[in-house]
């Protein structure tokens, strides 16, 4: 048997050297991934604090030249896109996901686990064009842009996160919670709607929390489906305003009031987006003490 | 050599003669392993039924057949008969739901559902449609008092069923199956994730549910098996090995097998 020597100054110190180099290596890659992130939150901060009053909230924007005015119909729009795209997305996602978990140990499990990826990495803009030709150029009585069109865009961006943190959420539920659902005379379909849900439901509603967070920033799918709009519109057969698209048209606009507009409006998207992850984390967190 | 008189029946205990439920030649495959071979016994109504022996014996696999539990499980095959009430539980046109209403399970760790207490025992009742309303309310009670628990928890009703303790929470399942009012109760060694008082507790219980119920118990514990049960099957390999009156088992073994198992001359 080889015994090391415990005093062997050579390797001792080339040792701590590489540890330490790697150690400065690693935090100076992390204070560099954060600078982005510090300098984003500062600019938003600095630039579009001095405009977020009530009246960014409660006034639409006024004619251009004019100062002062707010975002409340492109607020109101994102809301209400979130809805459109929760009430399209959610139902598809949750459903697939309890397919996927509790029967899609088959082939077909595993294409749709397939599709599913491949639909989280089409880019956002392809699925803005797929549901301009379906959605849009076919309403009636002639083509128009509509929240509809932009909701079911979001919608399917949905699908595949809701879709796969519900099978990952589901199947973390032990096995015997589920036998012992059925051990009472329970069905499997009443047992995964009883018991599994109610066991995975923190999990759940965290993926779709972040899966909402994902979509409300997303601008591309909006730009021909939703279109946007400068006056206060909820009917969903209009075009309809939304934060991300009307921070574009402001940002790329030639009045500094405008980009003051667009700061704020960013600043909102942001808060709004960092609201939906603390408490997707916060829902996550209660699981255990979420129970009644 | 002394002749002694073993009683085979234990004057105390009042043997029933009724077979509630009947298994026949019972051959189980897991895949192509076959895990248990022509198992027969007879579980009599009212009585405690302990099946024994070493880890990976069988005894479990032949549990969860009474109640049809390894459906679940894919790449599973039986053969022979399980006859409750003289059914046939295998039969192609019985309900696996119906069946496991009539045969409940209690499980090795208490699986308390994410919900209240109330709710836990009130869950196969509500869905099977036995009980409502004020009615529900006294079903639990009932089911509670039953698995003794209902003086512990009575004022906590409506707490998570997660926040009792380990003990409390395999009587809480207990209950749960009590309150679907089932015929058979299998526990798959309830007391082994439980400490010394609460064993002896859930023994109590199962000595007083026996006026009800039929039980039967898979357990490692051997001084379990002899204390509550009435007759006792030894599983080793997947052969039941010997299956009789307990005090006759733990006493005076037919067979030499048992006999090295329960002296621990087990090698």
């Amino acid at each position: 048997m080889i015994r090391p020597p415990l005093h062997q100054a050579g390797l001792h110190l080339r040792r701590k050297i590489a540890n330490k180099l790697m150690w400065v290596f690693c935090i100076g890659a992390t204070l560099i991934a954060l600078v982005p992130l510090g300098m984003i939150m500062f600019y938003l901060l600095e630039k579009g604090l001095p405009n977020l009053t009530l009246n960014f909230f409660t006034q639409l924007p006024r004619p251009v030249g004019e100062t002062g005015g707010g975002m409340k119909h492109a607020i109101i729009g994102t809301l209400e896109l979130i809805g459109i795209a929760s009430a399209f997305g959610l139902p598809i996602g949750l459903l697939g996901g309890i397919y996927l978990a509790e029967f899609g140990n088959n082939k077909i499990g595993g294409v749709i686990r397939f599709t599913a990826d491949i639909l989280a990495s089409v880019p956002s803009i392809v699925i803005g064009m797929l549901v301009y030709t379906t959605v849009v150029l076919h309403s009636t009585p002639r083509p128009h842009f509509s929240a509809l069109a932009g909701g079911i865009a979001l919608g399917i961006m949905m699908i595949p996160t809701v879709t796969r943190t519900t099978e990952e959420m589901i199947r973390m539920v032990p096995m015997a919670l589920r036998e012992a659902a059925l051990s009472l005379g329970v069905s499997r379909v009443r047992t995964i709607f009883t018991v599994v849900i109610t066991a995975a439901r923190g999990g759940i509603i965290t993926g779709v929390l972040l899966a909402i967070a994902r979509i409300a920033g997303e601008t591309a799918p909006l730009l021909f489906t939703a279109f946007g709009s400068r006056y206060l519109s909820t009917d969903i057969n209009k075009p309809i305003a939304s934060l991300p698209k009307q921070i574009f048209d402001y940002a790329s606009g030639p009045y500094p009031s405008e980009h003051a507009q667009a700061w704020t409006g960013a600043l909102v998207l942001v808060s709004l987006i960092l609201i939906l992850s603390a408490a997707a984390r916060y829902a996550t967190r209660g699981n255990s003490r979420m129970v009644r | 050599m002394s002749l002694t008189v073993i009683p085979e029946e234990n004057p105390d205990i009042q043997y029933t003669n009724d077979v509630k439920m009947s298994i026949k030649d019972l051959n189980f495959f897991y895949g192509k392993k076959q895990t248990l071979f022509d198992v027969n016994i007879d579980i009599r109504e009212r009585e405690i039924t302990a099946l024994i022996g070493p880890s990976g014996c069988g005894k479990s696999t032949f549990l969860r057949t009474l109640n049809r539990m390894n459906d679940v499980i894919e790449d599973i095959h039986v053969q022979g008969t399980v006859l409750l009430d003289g059914e046939d539980i295998f039969a192609p046109d019985v309900d696996v739901v119906a069946l496991r209403r009539r045969v409940g399970m209690v499980f090795q760790r208490p699986t308390p559902f994410p919900m209240s207490i109330f709710d836990n025992v009130a869950y196969g009742a509500r869905i099977n449609g036995l009980a409502h309303g004020a009615g529900l309310m006294e079903l639990v009670e009932r089911s509670l008092k039953r698995a003794a628990l209902f003086d512990e928890v009575k004022d906590l009703l409506h707490h998570p069923a997660t926040a009792l303790s380990g003990g409390q929470q395999q009587r809480l399942c207990i209950a749960r199956v009590l309150a679907v009012e089932p015929e058979l109760v299998l526990m798959d060694e309830p007391c082994s994730a439980l400490d010394p008082i609460s064993t002896a507790r859930i023994e109590e219980l199962m000595v007083e549910l026996k006026q009800e119920y039929t039980i039967v118990i898979v357990t490692h514990n051997m001084q379990q098996a002899a204390r509550v049960s009435d007759r006792t099957g030894f599983f080793l390999t997947g052969e039941l090995v010997e299956f009789d009156y307990s005090t006759k088992l733990f006493t005076d073994p037919r067979d030499k097998r048992t006999e090295d198992y329960i002296t621990g001359r087990f090698g």
